[in-house]
């Protein structure tokens, strides 16, 4: 069962065995060289860098290749994306390979599957260390052979020495290969040579997911291992004042019934733990606590209070200014005519199909995780700290994610298990009821935005943004008193050159909410009221909305895409106020723009006929799967624009299911076209970048057609008008 | 004693009766295939057939599946090659793939009983199935091809 996650059939007990000391097989040694993956999301973990790794790539003695994903696949492909880098370098079939994930290791270099680095990060790395191992593979046949290297080749997971045609395969070469000096100045291919790179290669991993073979988290079994669920504070932190188990305890299956505790950065975090044989017996004991809690000491806070409170500070303050060209605020000032408007956007709880889960098995010497980890690295530093062990006791392994969107990159759960096992001593998988997984946070920050515009001549003679919302990093993190680094994540960079008064700032602002990273993080809400308001101006500026930004946008690959989106669409041949709206936004090296149609139902309110978007995400591996990042960005965007959000009731969330916390359906889902821009430019992120601009081309679009400006989300397409 | 038939195998299974079907396949008989979701019938992860009907497993409790041919993704195809598991293959349905056990279980169902559904009979029977990813342009279009294969291969036979 555990090691069907395994392709096709090595299990990873083999695998070990394989690897370890007098075993057949062999690492290919390369450094790694430079430290692309250090811009990723989490600012306060030292980046790792000049770490010398060689642990990608594995031949056995048979000729058997296994690659090594060091990220997370939450359905973003990277345990085929990987691969299919390594494959082409390293010339191997990916018929014939076998994949595994990665331990959580300092020598990947950063494993953290979030900011959409796992390909920008990692690409020019792994094509260098394929290449080189490529290399020295044919190094040693020459050797050999006695023959020059150069009248060598590989192909297919063997070197052919072209003259005679003789040919040995990795497995008979891998050892001699490895005790090479090895090559600093390899030859990469070149992208026109690329047999596999760029090609929409069936994913790997997609017969595990159609019967039932893949192992997520939730389905790792450990022998021995018991079930807990843990009754927290629904206010999210507070003290726990008494338990009463006494029903929990005559459930069948019920073993034992604890408080656990732990520092979740400035929270503290009280729970009662139950622990029982099955997930039910655990998830019914938890429900039949009697739990009283000491609430005092914060804010209760309630939806309404918060949004009147970034309301007010929107009005009074200027905020800490994070970017500022010219003087805008004096031009707003002086102008007889402006606008001035604010947008809101909500909370967000993540609501991945599969519930926060963890397997941890705690013992004197070691602790042993299992789980579905966006970041394996950072759970084994955050264990080995906490639990004062070297990080080399502390074996963390990655499952399959059944979604993540940024909250499997968070290290609670799997703390929250270690606590248990050590306090039991068994291995024991918690288990994150749908309801706790839905509102014990962390969620995505609501945040609301001022706008303040001067159009002068059709010109736009100032632009001022203020923010208000929690900074993820004011929680993790004693950063109070900075503004938020993220301020203008999603604003494309071009507009900074042709715009000559233009002011961002970021107003601090707190609750005791805790907040996280969510897919596409503060592009997700800077986007829509960012691209908003430029259709705003637009407007103003009785100009074309495609058209304006296209004169702000100097830019050439900018250019290059606004062609493109006006070309598919058909924008120019559209009539007037015929349901078209447009946005453009940047996030994680890439630029997506989308057009979006809508038009009135017969039956009352708004349908969404048609979604067209272009992504210049630079180099990339597969297309497909780019394509289909690009569908569910739109629909999870859709979801956030128009059919959930997470509202607050004194100190609790209350969205508890999906019977409140609606979701697109198959019925939803509007007709999409995707188009990838071809360049040269370095890879961008491909995951999350295609989220941001929806929302706003959606309400642009809204606009277009009815004369309505939809400022605020959620909001409900069947009540526009 | 609960006697649970599925996938053709008969089990004893040492559970109370109120013990939801989902967590008898996951915890007791170690058959994950079938996803915990919601717990409370929304979200379609855990459809599993009983006597070939389409339920959810999380809502069904053991007592009402004892006696009742019990099927999971585990048990659909013996060689994972059901038309819908090769549709799904072929384009690549899945992200996560975390819903597509419940998808392909509530497809197999409609599959069954319309061998050539419109768009609108795809999304009537879907509905009930929600994907997180964004796969549903994909799901539609895998069940089109899925319904092509199974009616050429009626035709062959």
């Amino acid at each position: 069962m555990s090691d069907s996650n395994t392709i096709p059939n090595t299990s990873r007990r083999s695998f070990l065995k394989l690897a370890g000391i007098g075993g057949t097989a062999f690492y290919l040694g390369v450094f790694y060289s430079d430290d692309a993956s250090a811009n990723v999301i989490n600012p306060d973990l030292p980046a790792a860098s000049k770490i010398e790794m060689n642990a990608w790539i594995i031949i056995e003695e048979s000729g058997k290749v296994t690659l090594v994903d060091h990220r997370a696949e939450m359905g973003q492909g990277s345990f085929h994306s990987v691969p299919q880098i390594i494959a082409e370098e390293l010339e191997v079939d990916l018929k014939d390979i076998n994949v595994i994930f990665a331990q959580g290791s300092k020598k990947y270099g950063g494993q953290i599957t979030g900011g959409s680095s796992t390909i920008r990060g990692s690409y020019k790395n792994l094509l260098k260390l394929s290449a080189t191992a490529r290399e020295m593979l044919i190094t040693a046949a020459a050797g050999i052979w006695a023959v020059p290297a150069n009248e060598c080749f590989a192909q297919s997971g063997a070197i052919i020495h072209k003259p005679s045609g003789k040919s040995l395969h990795y497995g008979q070469l891998a050892e001699k290969a490895s005790k090479l000096p090895t090559p600093t100045d390899v030859k990469l291919k070149k992208r026109a040579d690329y047999k596999l790179i760029g090609k929409g290669i069936r994913r790997i991993d997609t017969p595990l997911k159609t019967n039932g073979k893949a192992i997520f988290g939730l389905d790792k079994r450990i022998d021995g291992m018991l079930f807990a669920a843990v009754e927290r504070n629904p206010r999210l932190r507070g003290k726990l004042v008494s338990f009463d188990a006494a029903e929990t305890l005559k459930i069948p299956g019920v073993k034992k019934v604890f408080k656990i505790q732990m520092q979740v950065h400035s929270t503290l975090r009280d729970g009662v733990a139950v622990v029982a044989d099955n997930s039910w017996a655990a998830l019914q004991g938890k429900k039949a606590l009697k739990v009283v809690w000491d609430d005092s000491g914060f804010e209760h806070l309630s939806s309404p209070e918060i949004a009147k409170r970034k309301l007010d500070l929107l009005q009074k303050e200027e905020g800490l200014i994070v970017k500022k060209e010219g003087d805008p605020s004096k031009i707003i000032a002086a102008a007889t005519k402006k606008l001035d408007v604010v947008y809101e956007t909500p909370y967000q709880s993540h609501y991945a199909m599969e519930p926060v889960n963890c397997i941890a098995h705690y013992q004197d010497t070691k602790i042993e995780i299992w789980g579905p980890l966006q970041a394996p690295d950072w759970m084994q530093q955050h264990i080995s700290k906490t639990f004062s062990l070297p990080a080399e006791s502390v074996i963390v392994n990655m499952t399959f994610l059944g979604g993540g969107f940024g909250r499997k990159a968070f290290t609670d759960y799997c703390h929250e298990a270690v606590v248990i096992s050590k306090e039991i001593k068994k291995p024991v998988q918690i288990v994150w009821s749908r309801e706790d997984d839905a509102t014990q946070g962390p969620f995505r920050p609501g945040v609301s935005y001022r706008g303040e515009g001067v159009i002068e001549n059709g010109e736009i003679a100032a632009l001022k943004f203020r923010m208000a919302g929690q900074n993820i990093d004011h929680w993790m993190s004693d950063k109070r008193g900075k503004p938020n680094g993220s301020t203008t994540e999603g604003f494309l960079a071009p507009y900074f050159e042709s715009i000559k008064n233009i002011s961002f700032s970021d107003i601090p602002f707190e609750t005791p909410i805790p907040v996280l990273w969510w897919r596409s993080v503060y592009a997700s809400t800077n986007g829509f009221a960012y691209e908003s308001f430029m259709d705003e101006m637009a407007h103003e500026a009785k100009a074309d909305p495609l058209d304006f930004r296209r004169k702000y946008l100097k830019e050439p690959r900018v250019q290059i895409l606004i062609d493109k989106m006006e070309e598919v669409s058909g924008w120019k041949s559209r009539k007037k106020n015929e349901g078209y709206g447009v946005a453009i936004t940047e996030c994680f090296d890439s630029t997506v723009g989308q057009i979006v149609k809508v038009s009135k139902k017969r039956t009352g309110g708004i349908k969404i006929d048609k979604v067209w978007a272009v992504m210049d995400c630079g180099w990339y591996v597969n297309p497909d799967i780019i394509e289909a990042q690009i569908e569910g960005s739109i629909i999870m965007g859709l979801g956030a624009a128009a059919f959930h959000e997470m509202t607050f009731t004194d100190g609790m969330a209350d969205k508890k299911n999906f019977y409140e916390y609606n979701m697109p359906r198959i019925y939803d889902m509007p007709e999409m076209e995707v188009h990838i821009i071809d360049n040269d430019a370095d890879a961008g992120g491909v995951g999350e970048p295609a989220l941001p601009p929806f929302a706003p081309a959606l309400t642009n679009a809204i606009f277009d057609l009815t004369g309505t400006r939809i400022r605020k989300l959620p909001f409900n397409m069947d009540e526009v008008s | 004693m609960v006697k649970l038939n599925v996938n053709s195998k008969s089990h004893d299974c040492d559970i109370s009766n109120d013990m939801p079907l989902l967590w008898a396949l996951r915890d007791i008989l170690n058959l994950t295939g079938t996803k915990y979701g919601c717990g409370v019938a929304q979200c379609g992860a855990c459809v599993v057939h009983l006597d070939g009907e389409a339920v959810r497993s999380c809502v069904t409790k053991v007592s009402r599946a004892e006696g009742k041919k019990i099927t999971t993704i585990e048990g659909l195809s013996l060689n994972n090659d059901h038309p819908l598991q090769k549709a799904w293959q072929e384009i690549d349905v899945p992200q996560c793939g975390y819903c597509h056990s419940g998808q392909i279980m509530s497809a197999a169902v409609l599959l069954r009983e319309n061998k050539n559904p419109t768009d609108e009979d795809i999304d009537n029977a879907m509905a009930g199935n929600i994907c997180r990813c964004g796969t549903y342009p994909r799901v539609r279009k895998a069940i089109h091809i899925a319904a092509d294969m199974q009616r050429k291969a009626e035709n062959k036979s």
